[in-house]
């Protein structure tokens, strides 16, 4: 029964997978070759964008490199390929954030050079890019307007403004005051805004470059329910996703790139997803990397607890424990306390209540650096603002916490550090010409696992991962799930908070299921699944 | 609500239990005589701390304003009486002539991404030694047109008066505070204070943003000078130095994040009125040597910056 999610995932493949043989077998070609064979384009929508050629290389790295696109009216068109594949960097030339070394922007027929974001705007092309980029002081009503807001005499009429975002946003289901600065809400409530203002925007494309990673699947379903609406008045949308779920869920066609090359365009419906994936990667992904090695159950002292532990206003008081080689999760709609758990355990909030013990001694978590001295790690969610240093290297942002720990006297000697370096980024596969480069400068997936490989090297006791897949490409993402559970097998505990329930269910031996800002119920043994999850969640 | 304006609130407070104490150690703190005094004392400081909120909201500095007070004052000084030029005449040239001063260092600022600090540190030095090239002299400046402005007044009951000069810095305060919460270029300086790379992928014109808002800083620091002129009725190259700084103070005490995105016009105003208050005291005290207010505003600018930390961690915490 534990098994269950993981099995059927794997169930799933091999099915693609014997029919994708199939068809191998029948037309003589592996499967990245016949991936290779432009299909042909589909006529009955005109064509809306049209790239041809587009290359684009910054020091060290090309980007893109003779890449053609195409996308229709009332289209979804899903952009994908692994981490620093470039899909990001293709949005940035298409909306003028970058200027591209060369190739032709055609968008409706028209030869099109946007000079800045602002110029795509007016040319009716509007973007959520990657690092959901709002502003954070600023309030909702003026993040949704901004630029474009109501006006009389040269003066913004705010109530209108406030009025116009309340409406645009109910479309969402939000119901929140517009008024207050953004920086009030969570990170899943930003990217709703950003998406609502780009919706906005777009007269004739709309591109959304990862815009689900911290929705809940209610939220995504609320999001497609308006793509295809707008789908269905002739607007295209590009869609970049690393949740192949989602891709099958909206797309009509796909354009996979690979290192900056077009692998190919395909239209969805006649695409294994077994062989989309050999499109994404270069090569099958190993079956069983997706395979869940059945452990038995976790006996033994619990190496962290906590009693009663809670704050008020942020979450009621729950107790948790965690064993050496254990793996709890933590599910739950966005807001339902899960992220404000892991910031309790760790001491970035500070508990008003309860007793937190390590090896059955109390001890007391009042800041990150009391946790961090207890051997505990903590990958946050929202990398952008609380994870990376941007403009330090790969190697000092994968220091950065082994070294704090050390204490900045001891300093960590440059061979070490390289070594250290080196070692995660092979073994997490980050893509990078090398330990140098500014960590901002790499894709948003390759900085993700950067940060994870942060907290691993300080070869913590405790792992707290919040969403540690998101973000991150088909490939990679299995490669972390093995790495949790190799981590488990070392005697690592390990607290894990994902949206995927399937994700969460294959690799937890327990988990805890959080409604409303309180740990509602804990599941262990046969009932971890991803269905028990869900009526949990639902509260049935 | 009470939370997003906490620091003007506490700023307000500081400045009323400041008066509380004037006015309990010396009862005429109550007077109109004193109250206008006040604003006329700090009217040119006021205005370039107008501008000078814009630039800190977003996300820069700008250090000449002191040199184009000065600039401004020995131009006038000696087109006035050397050149014979007509007043009125020579205030829109040399306003527009700080206009055009300040539109360049936003253009270098923008363009080759120099942190603002440097330019405007050069553009300190430059407009500083353009007064030495027009003079090096104190030009006293006799021009009735001068005599007429600086006799207009309104007349408080108590014998107070508010001087032209004082109108002239709350109609500027005025159209600060609905240029910075009611314009489209308000929201739009505000966003750069917030996140320059943001406020790019959103389409904010941050090029013509950034020109227009040290643009205004260097019109208004002009405004500031023919104010500062009306004052001093004179000009003199070494006049204002160390009013960038006065200004910056006012600006932060005045509850503005100095690291952008954070702040309101109103607040500077009280800012102003907080650091002539201290000027005021040590007047009336008698006592105490000038520089006592400077070792005051060091004191509060020290406390408003630690107590701005704090919040914006709390704030972070309770998120
Ligand atoms: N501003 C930049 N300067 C230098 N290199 C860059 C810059 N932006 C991107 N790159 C490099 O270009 C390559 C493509 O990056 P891109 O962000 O387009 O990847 P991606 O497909 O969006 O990946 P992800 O799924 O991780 O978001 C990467 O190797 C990255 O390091
Ligand atoms: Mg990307």
């Amino acid at each position: 029964m534990r098994r269950q999610a993981s099995d059927r995932l794997l169930f799933c493949l091999k099915r693609d997978q014997r029919r994708v043989r199939k068809r191998m077998s029948a037309s003589g070609s592996d499967a990245s070759k016949a991936s290779e064979d432009e299909m042909p384009v589909s006529t009955e929508q005109p064509q809306l964008l049209e790239i041809r050629g587009l290359t684009k290389g910054f020091p060290g790295v090309q980007a893109l490199d003779h890449v053609d696109f195409t996308l229709h009216e009332g289209e979804i068109h899903g952009l994908l390929g692994e981490n620093g594949a470039g899909k990001s960097t293709l949005i940035k030339v298409l909306t003028g954030v970058f200027k591209r070394d060369a190739g032709t922007i055609r968008l409706d027929g028209q030869d099109i050079e946007a000079r800045d974001p602002a110029d795509a705007l007016s040319l009716g092309i509007g973007t959520v890019y990657q690092e959901v980029n709002l502003l954070p002081n600023l309030s909702v009503a003026e993040n949704l307007f901004i630029g474009r807001q109501p006006h009389r005499f040269g003066l913004v009429r705010t109530g209108e403004m406030r009025r116009r975002s309340q409406e645009l946003l109910a479309g969402y289901g939000l119901d929140i005051d517009v008024a207050n600065p953004l920086s009030a809400y969570s990170v899943a409530v930003q990217q709703i805004v950003a998406i609502a203002r780009a919706v906005d925007l777009s007269a004739k494309v709309l591109i959304l470059d990862e815009p689900t990673a911290s929705l809940d699947a209610q939220e995504v379903e609320t999001l497609f329910r308006i793509l295809r609406d707008l789908k269905s008045r002739g607007i295209g949308i590009v869609f970049v996703t690393h949740f192949l779920d989602q891709v099958y869920a909206v797309c009509d066609r796909i354009t996979v790139l690979r290192n900056g090359r077009l692998v190919g365009s395909r239209p969805i419906a006649e695409l294994p997803r077994i062989e989309l994936v050999s499109m994404m990667l270069g090569r099958e992904l190993a079956a069983e990397a997706l395979h869940r090695n059945q452990r038995k159950a976790v006996t033994g002292e619990p190496l962290v607890a906590f009693k009663d532990y809670g704050k008020r206003r942020l979450l009621e008081p729950f107790d948790l424990a965690v064993r050496p080689g254990e793996v709890v999760g933590l599910a739950g709609l966005l807001g339902s306390g899960r992220t404000e758990t892991a910031k309790l355990v760790f001491g970035i909030e500070r508990a008003d209540s309860g007793q937190a013990f390590v090896d059955g001694k109390p001890v007391r978590i009042a800041t990150p650096r009391d946790a961090a001295r207890l051997r505990f790690g903590f990958t946050p969610e929202d990398r952008k603002t609380e994870g990376i240093v941007a403009e330090l290297s790969v190697r000092e942002n994968i220091i950065l916490a082994l070294q704090a720990q050390r204490g900045w006297l001891r300093l960590i000697p440059r061979r070490r550090q390289e070594e250290i370096a080196d070692r995660f980024i092979k073994l997490l596969d980050i893509r990078t010409p090398d330990a140098e480069k500014p960590i901002g400068l790499l894709s948003g997936g390759n900085q993700q696992k950067a940060l994870l490989a942060r907290w691993l090297a300080t070869e913590p006791r405790f792992l707290i991962l919040d969403e540690p897949t998101r973000g991150i490409d088909v490939g990679a993402h299995a490669e972390i799930i093995r790495l949790i559970e190799r981590l488990c097998e070392d005697g690592l505990a390990l607290l894990v908070i994902s949206s995927e329930l399937e994700e969460i269910a294959s690799y937890s031996d327990r988990v805890v299921v959080l409604r409303d800002r309180r740990h509602v119920r804990e599941l262990s043994g046969s009932d971890v699944s991803a269905n028990t999850i869900m009526t949990t969640i639902a509260g049935h | 609500m009470i939370r997003r304006h906490l620091p003007v609130l506490i700023t307000l407070a500081v400045f009323i239990v400041g008066y509380m104490i004037c006015l309990a150690q010396f009862p005429s703190f109550a007077s109109t005589r004193v109250i206008g005094n006040l604003l006329t004392d700090n009217a040119f400081l006021g205005i370039v701390a107008v501008g000078m909120t814009f630039v800190i909201l977003s996300g820069g500095i700008d250090l000449s304003v002191g040199s184009v007070i000065a600039f401004t004052g020995v131009f006038l000084a000696v087109t006035i009486e050397k050149y014979g030029l007509n007043p009125y005449l020579a205030f829109i040239l040399v306003l527009g002539i700080a206009g055009l001063f300040g539109a360049g260092m936003g253009f270098l600022i923008h363009t080759f991404q120099i942190p603002a600090f440097i330019v405007t540190l050069a553009g300190m030095f430059l407009a500083r030694g353009l007064c030495f090239v027009l003079t090096t002299d104190s030009i006293p400046i006799n021009a009735p047109a001068y005599g007429q402005i600086t006799d207009i007044a309104f007349r408080l009951p108590g014998g107070g008066r508010v001087t032209f000069i004082a109108m002239v810095m709350l109609l500027t305060f005025a159209v600060g505070i609905v240029l910075a919460h009611f314009t489209r270029f308000g929201a739009n300086v505000y966003a750069l204070g917030g996140n320059r790379t943001s406020a790019e992928l959103m389409g904010v014109p941050v090029r013509k943003t950034t020109i227009r808002i040290y643009m205004l800083s260097s019109f208004l620091a002009a405004l500031a000078g023919i104010v500062f002129s009306f004052y001093t009725s004179a000009g003199y190259s070494l006049a204002a130095t160390g009013v960038e700084l006065d200004t910056i103070a006012a600006v932060v005490i005045g509850g503005t994040l100095l690291t952008g995105g954070y702040g309101t016009i109103i607040g500077t105003l009280v800012g102003v009125l907080i650091q002539g208050l201290i000027q005021t005291y040590i007047t009336f005290e008698g006592t105490l040597s000038s520089w006592w207010t400077k070792i005051a505003i060091g004191a509060l600018l020290f406390a408003f910056i630690v107590l701005q930390r704090g919040l914006s961690a709390a704030s972070l915490r309770t998120r």
